[in-house]
């Protein structure tokens, strides 16, 4: 892999940009590997990254039924933060936040990390008691957050609407400075990349049709390019996790559900934080293009459409313009829909299975994207190990069994 | 925006209604006689299919009836809506793309 | 107007319109656009683009325009982002460049352009990572530099509204095919709504002198539209867009009631939504013509050429002295006559194609305008705007270029590279688009809902098929529908002798680095050009999705209306694939732009946000000085302060009144369940964890309901009324979903037990009168109750009446102290309570809010589910083993026995002491073992409810902590906002009273 730098923009410029290599190789899918991801988005590119520059394996294989990157990672409005209630979720969400904060280094790839903060806003008293039960949490847990007043709101996001006359008045937050946004394409290209540099097989268009076993114990994948064998098959699918669990003859407490989001026309900068408000059910922030990017929560059908209703965008809408009156004549420009598997406590999955050498990560709703460095990380490790890490070790499939579980729905109406 | 059909009142606008989830799971009669591996199955896992799904709606700001519908959960075409008890209307013979085989 | 023509075009040249671009004053006509206007007074640069900041004039003449984006008005009236070829121009208008500082002629960042060199597509993920703490540095200055337009600062001064619409026949655009569509359709009877985004109605038609039915067409037109107007059934909406097309034939379209008028004429909503459910669908959208990239393509006066036939026919605007038109299809040489006939030179035609043979090259030719064939133009010569046009010829194969190229003097360079049919709302509505070669383009393939394309939607590009195709959809779309459409034909236009398109999508410089060669521009917005494709492929982005966002190709406010398609054939070439296996990228709504008031609507003043709702008795809260807290969607007091009164100063006086002598409290927030039924009284022992079965009429009792994974859900007190009938209160934000919970366990999994219920929060009005001297106040004014304490005990429940009126009276009590809760018909709420509130003068009756209610339960150790409880609490660890039968079957209780619910040192519900009884806990506050905090600290709970308690004279707290009920008298530390640790130490929850004797007053 060729560095990239301000000297290699310089001399690539002048040959007219016309050395600059290729960022993967597109290989033919080998008969075997050690291990297989199935699934190249944010999560499977770093799992698979991890599980070559940690672990030491080379001989990995990431299969992706479509383009690298085009799942939710691709459709997701990028809010990365770890201030979680539970100690569970704080300390992985934290894993990823400290990740994140070198990642443009480490991979060579600038995937834009820009701290510009996160404010959960409070609208009523049981709000601010459970603000400042997080912050207090976050704080003994290792977390930057803070828990502000109005006053200290208002300041710091002028155009919010703090009236007391608004239907859900503004009456504090707790922000975590650390907090922000990252250029969500561009970590999928930079594991990709790096995943590549590092002898990692990703392959594209190449849909994953079965799971074979062999009794207890996986055995490969049947997929639309042939059958390739691996005794450790990792599948990170968000959104369509039960149609490969159903493959492995498993079942899965997830369900799966459309979210949408939106973006703005390009506007000069207004908005240099993100906001997020459970109470009205938004949240909001502006890309260093220009676009405000907006999202709330899922559909509450299940669907694996890629699209949702109407009603949610219009609710969405005047949610946005609940905290942002001004913005009522700024256009909205596009919207989409993603597929989110939602998981009865609002955390992830990071397991192994009753199957010997399956792996799943799945379940992270509408929150993955923040955990993407994290998850890769801790779920390479369960991979290599066949062990969880302790960091993922409480988000086991046998929480559910034994009843351990870390319901984060209190701090996640909107888990972004 | 889907349409529902429900099955007292006739056709009406999604806004009405509440999902209410995967149908025909039914509470285990003896709870006690379940392993807590069959009772998380019976709490947690879902079929969750892509494809014929039958579902659970809830008439909300209508009659208040509870009833059961087949929707397809790519296209979200409907091709069912019966009441409780009503005989099962079999599921659509037909692939969905994407769906596990 | 140094540009306008003497006759003829849409314009109203009796009605002229003065307007200031830039700061400077301009006159127009009533009909122009800012685009017509602005090219009428000869002003062609009108902005910079958005990455290099080159100096861009109009490229289209409607939705597809890239380039003429402005800053419309000011102050609270601004709007950033408008269209200028779709923008009407009014008297005072005024707007400015977008992206342009100080002029667009002169403009400082157009330093980046200089740079381009530098800033291929996706340099930024290349660059800015050393040292890693400046990127916000560098991003804040990239920041700065990017975006359009300014979002207005000040509060929005109009409002938006919506409105459902149903009809039989939605007809989506009002060119020849859609009018006609719709004409048919409503000759048939069938219910029509026909939306077109344009000011006027018309399409293409208005922009074309051509024959219908052997007449002008513009004659055809309007008697058309008057035939439409005429008919009752029909519903004509103008300057409306549909912008999205959902499941179930759901169109969402905005009407613009007011952007086109001054601001004196403005009258009502800015903008309407509808909401249109259709039962039958016709999609007449039209076509965008796409350009053809060649070198410096971007300049002002490179226009594509049906807009420049627009400017020309319609708004009778010339735009140049000579000109030269491009093109790769038979289109573009009606732009060359309609130059030709408004007295521009046209100095050459410069087609791709070997041979034109069609019927409008031999008028061309007869017009005595060179034709070059198998010629393409190599580049634009010129500063800001074109000065002439380097042509030069293809070679046989067209892969190279061959000769030496020929300069045309020319200030206008009209391009058609083909049309695009417009299928977005096709695509959205889940419809498959299809690769037609012979016409190069995608058209229509698969629909999936009831739906139809017609005209050049349907890639029926000429005026007589799209006509057909017209008059067969609307008597096609009524006959479905059950209507009896009439046998007449579509109108006539003459069909003409076309010679078919051919594939052109960029200038073959150099057939071995195809990407080489002057800036050939794809997409005008985001200036991603012919290179920056290339540069995506060599760096492995193949998929369409991958080079779209590599390059941001297509992700401006146009969308890609005119770039998308041309650069996926660049890239097709790339990858030396063909543009069908290239694959499409999505199309997603909004179809153009669509401002965050009207999607929202008229929720956005905040007041129709969500509905509040208010008790009977609010008003009486409000003239006695009540501030109110929101607890779900209700206003409830939250305490009534007395004059300069603090919080703390307020509930210390209400605590102390109440528990001295008498409060009064309004309870009517609680969700209230009427349960009726044989089966009541076994349904119900399913739903809670106690026993109910064997409850005497007239007695209430306490239960709380568990989610089937065992946790904490609901609680209330239930009311025996009669063998078969319970009235139950839930919590106050609890309501609907507990309502939804019986009923889906009733309905779905126990369908065979008869039960009845009803919702009758609203119906009933609730005041809690509380404290010793209770009795006395509730007494004194009902009748018909024997309130003596052994004949009314604590948790019966009894019927009497206030003046007559019958009221409902549960002797149940949230404080400890002896009270009644008096139930009344809510018509008759504030009556009741005025009873009340004039009987306990007395006592110095003391109306308390929800804090002091927290106060008052909390000294006791009462539960507030959704406060004490999150979720992930049992009612075992709330200590509440007491209600919780052992001798049936309850929802949640199989739970109960996991192995994790087992445990005996899950965090359990205590009660805190601090030893300084001045210090109040925070509520969220963590529990910690030590004092000194090590991070990451091991945390054992938290506080949930805190306070100070004015009877006990200090403060008190409720705490979930891990092992807590076998810690008693243990000293903990509890972590503060500041860094504190304050220690408490372990006890009851009960502080006041634990014999509970209080409410047992003689």
């Amino acid at each position: 892999m060729k560095k990239y730098s301000i000297f290699s923009l310089a001399r690539n410029a002048l040959t007219k940009h016309e050395n600059w290599e290729a960022n993967w190789r597109s290989p033919e899918p080998k008969k075997a590997y050690d291990a297989i991801i199935i699934g190249g988005g944010g999560h499977g590119l770093a799992t698979a990254y991890y599980l070559a520059k940690l672990h030491g394996m080379k001989n990995i294989a990431v299969l992706e039924k479509g383009w690298l990157g085009g799942g939710n990672t691709g459709r997701n409005t990028t809010i990365v933060r770890s201030n979680y209630l539970w100690d569970e979720a704080a300390a992985l969400y934290e894993k990823s936040l400290k990740l994140w904060e070198g990642l443009s280094q480490d991979l060579n790839y600038n995937v834009m990390f820009s701290q510009r903060g996160v404010y959960s806003l409070g609208h009523n008293l049981q709000d601010m008691r459970d603000i400042q039960r997080r912050v207090n949490a976050n704080r003994l847990n290792g977390v930057d957050s803070e828990l502000l007043n109005k006053e200290q709101v208002q300041k710091a996001i002028p155009l919010l609407n703090c009236s007391p006359d608004a239907r859900y008045p503004v009456l504090g937050a707790s922000y975590q400075a650390r907090a922000g946004t990252a250029r969500h394409d561009a970590v999928a290209w930079g594991y990709a990349r790096a995943a590549d540099a590092l002898g990692v097989d990703i392959i594209q268009n190449c849909e994953v049709t079965g799971i074979r076993r062999d009794g207890a114990k996986v055995v490969g994948v049947d997929t639309s390019r042939g059958y390739i064998q691996a005794p450790k098959v990792g599948v990170v699918v968000a959104g369509n996790s039960s149609v490969l669990a159903d493959m492995a003859g498993i079942r899965m407490p997830v369900e799966s559900h459309p979210l949408q989001a939106y973006v703005s026309e390009a506007i000069k900068p207004v908005l240099d934080t993100v906001v997020m408000s459970n109470a009205v059910h938004g949240y909001i922030s502006q890309s260093d293009k220009g676009d405000l990017v907006i999202g709330a929560g899922i559909d509450s059908y299940n669907g694996y459409g890629q699209r949702g209703s109407f009603t949610v965008i219009e609710h969405t809408m005047a949610a946005i313009l609940e905290m942002f009156p001004t913005f009522s004549r700024v256009k909205m420009n596009r919207q989409w829909g993603g597929i989110v598997d939602t998981c009865p406590d609002a955390c992830p999955i990071l397991s192994k299975t009753p199957v010997q050498g399956l792996y799943f990560n799945c379940g992270w709703g509408t929150g993955g994207f923040k955990a993407t460095p994290g998850s890769g990380w801790a779920f390479a490790h369960t991979l290599a190990h066949d062990e969880p890490h302790e960091l993922n070790a409480p988000f086991s499939l046998d929480r559910f069994i034994s009843g351990k579980l870390i319901d984060e729905h209190g701090a996640a109406g909107v888990a972004h | 925006m889907l349409q529902l059909q429900c099955p007292f009142c006739g056709l009406r606008d999604e806004s009405e209604f509440s999902f209410g989830g995967e149908a025909h799971i039914a509470r285990p009669l003896e709870p006690d006689a379940l392993s807590d591996e069959e009772w998380a199955d019976y709490l947690f896992n879902r079929s969750n299919v892509k494809g014929f799904h039958r579902e659970m709606w809830l008439h909300a700001a209508g009659c208040r009836q509870w009833f059961y519908a087949i929707r397809n959960t790519v296209s979200y075409e409907f091709t069912a809506f019966y009441r409780v008890g009503d005989p099962l209307p079999d599921l659509p013979n037909r692939s969905v793309p994407g769906a596990a085989k | 107007m140094t540009n306008r023509l003497d006759t003829a075009g849409r314009i109203d040249r009796s009605k002229p319109i003065s307007f200031r671009f830039n700061g400077k004053g301009y006159v127009g006509y009533q009909g122009d656009t800012i685009a017509s206007a602005l090219l009428a007074n000869g002003v062609k640069v009108i902005g910079r683009s958005w990455k290099y900041h080159r100096a861009r004039g109009f490229m289209g003449d409607g939705v597809e325009e890239a380039n003429g984006l402005f800053q419309v008005q000011t102050g609270a009236k601004t709007i950033p982002n408008v269209r200028g070829t779709q923008a009407e121009i009014y008297e005072g208008l005024e707007f400015t460049s977008t992206n342009a500082w100080p002029n667009p002629n002169f403009d400082v960042l157009a330093l980046f352009g200089k740079f381009s060199f530098m800033l291929p597509a996706g340099f930024y993920y290349k660059t800015f990572m050393w040292p890693a703490k400046l990127w916000m540095t560098y991003e804040h200055i990239i920041r700065k530099a990017s975006g359009l337009g300014v979002a207005p600062k000040e509060q929005d001064t109009d409002h938006y509204e919506k409105t459902n619409e149903h009809c039989d026949v939605l007809v989506v655009g009002a060119g020849p095919s859609g009018i006609v569509a719709a004409l048919h359709a409503a000759r048939a009877d069938a219910r029509v709504l026909l939306v077109d985004e344009q000011s006027e109605m018309g399409g293409r038609l208005l922009s074309q002198n051509v024959q219908i039915e052997g007449n002008a067409s513009s004659e055809w037109l309007r008697s058309a539209l008057l035939e439409l107007q005429a008919f009752e059934n029909v519903t004509l909406l103008g300057r409306t867009t549909a912008f999205g097309y959902h499941d179930g034939n759901f169109v969402t379209a905005v009407q613009r009631l007011t952007d086109h008028l001054p601001e004196s004429k403005q009258r009502g909503a800015r903008e309407k939504v509808f909401r249109i459910r259709a039962k039958q669908v016709i999609l007449a959208t039209g076509a965008h013509e796409r350009p053809i990239p060649f070198g410096y393509n971007d300049r002002a006066g490179v226009m594509l050429a049906s807009a420049v036939s627009s400017y020309v026919v319609r708004y009778s605007a010339p735009l140049a002295k000579r000109a030269v038109v491009f093109t790769n299809n038979d289109g573009a040489y009606q732009t060359a006559i309609d130059l030709h006939r408004a007295g521009i030179t046209v100095s050459a035609v410069v087609d791709s194609r070997s041979e034109t043979n069609g019927d409008l090259p031999e008028i061309v030719r007869g017009l005595g305008i060179e034709v070059l064939t198998q010629s393409t133009v190599v580049k634009s010569k010129g500063g800001k705007s074109v000065t002439g046009a380097y042509v030069q010829s293809l070679s046989d194969d067209s892969k190279s270029l061959v000769g030496a190229s020929r300069l045309f003097e020319c200030d206008l360079i009209a391009v058609s590279g083909g049309w695009n049919p417009a299928i977005h709302l096709l695509a959205q509505s889940g419809g498959k688009v299809k690769w037609n070669d012979a016409k190069v383009c995608f058209e229509p393939d698969v629909v999936v809902q009831k739906q139809v394309s017609v005209g050049a939607a349907n890639a029926s590009f000429s005026l007589a098929e799209g006509l057909q195709e017209g008059a067969q959809a609307g008597d096609a779309a009524a006959k479905t529908l059950g209507f009896d459409p009439a046998t007449n034909a579509a109108p006539k236009a003459d069909s003409i002798k076309e010679q078919a398109i051919q594939p052109m999508w960029r200038v073959p410089y150099n057939a071995d680095k195809p990407w080489d060669g002057p800036k050939q521009f794809v997409d005008f917005q985001n200036d991603v050009s012919v290179s920056d494709i290339y540069l995506a492929v060599r760096e492995g982005f193949h998929s369409v999705e991958h080079v779209k966002r590599y390059t941001a190709l297509g992700f401006g406010t146009d969308q890609g209306k005119t770039g998308n398609i041309v650069g996926m054939a660049i890239l097709a070439d790339a990858l030396d694939k063909d543009i069908p296996s290239t694959g499409t990228t999505t199309f997603r709504p909004n179809y153009t732009p669509v401002t965050f008031g009207a999607v929202a609507g008229p929720d956005i003043d905040g007041t129709m946000f969500d509905p509040v709702r208010k008790t009977a008795i609010h008003q009486w809260h409000a003239e006695h000085g009540a501030l109110f807290e929101n607890v779900g969607q209700w206003h409830r007091p939250w305490y009534y302060p007395q004059g300069n009164e603090t919080l703390q100063e307020a509930v210390n006086r209400e605590c102390l009144a109440t528990r001295n002598s008498v409060g009064i409290m309004d309870a009517s927030t609680l969700g209230k369940i009427e349960i009726k039924g044989k089966d009541a009284s076994k349904f119900l022992e399913m739903i809670y964890t106690n026993n109910w079965k064997k409850l005497a009429v007239g007695m209430a009792r306490y239960g709380f309901m568990l989610g089937e994974d065992g946790m904490v859900m609901d609680d209330g007190v239930t009311v025996r009324l009669a063998d078969d009938h319970f009235f139950m209160h839930t919590t106050t934000g609890g309501a609907a979903s507990v309502m939804n919970w019986l009923e889906v366990w009733l309905q779905t999994e126990w369908p065979e037990l008869e039960v009845f219920m009803t919702s009758v929060t609203d119906h009933w009005s609730t005041a809690a009168v509380v404290g010793p001297n209770s009795r006395k106040v509730v007494s004194s004014v009902v009748d018909g109750i024997d309130f003596d304490k052994d004949a009314f005990p604590f948790m019966g429940s009894r019927h009497g009446s206030i003046d007559g009126v019958p009221v409902w009276v549960n002797r149940i009590s949230f404080s400890g102290e002896l009270a009644y809760e008096v139930n009344v018909n809510a018509n008759q709420g504030r009556h009741v309570w005025e009873r009340l509130w004039a009987a306990g003068q007395p006592y110095d009756i003391t109306a308390y809010g929800t804090e002091t209610l927290h106060v008052l339960r909390a000294e006791k150790g009462y539960v507030i589910v959704g406060q004490d409880t999150d979720g992930s609490v049992s009612p075992e660890d709330l200590g509440m083993q007491w209600a919780m039968s052992k001798t049936k079957d309850y929802l949640g209780r199989r739970s109960l026995a996991l192995q994790e619910l087992r445990r005996e040192d899950r965090k359990q519900f205590v009660g805190l002491l601090t030893v300084d009884p001045k210090i109040v806990l925070e509520e969220g506050g963590q529990i910690l073992n030590e004092p000194a905090q090590q991070i990451p600290a091991t945390m054992l709970g938290h506080v949930t409810s805190s306070y100070h308690s004015a009877c006990l004279d200090r403060s008190i707290a409720l705490a979930l902590v891990r092992n807590g009920h076998k810690r008693q008298g243990e000293t903990i530390y509890v972590s503060m906002n500041d860094g504190r640790t304050v220690p408490a130490v372990i006890g009851s929850t009960v502080f006041i009273d634990p014999k509970g004797e209080r409410q047992n007053v003689a």
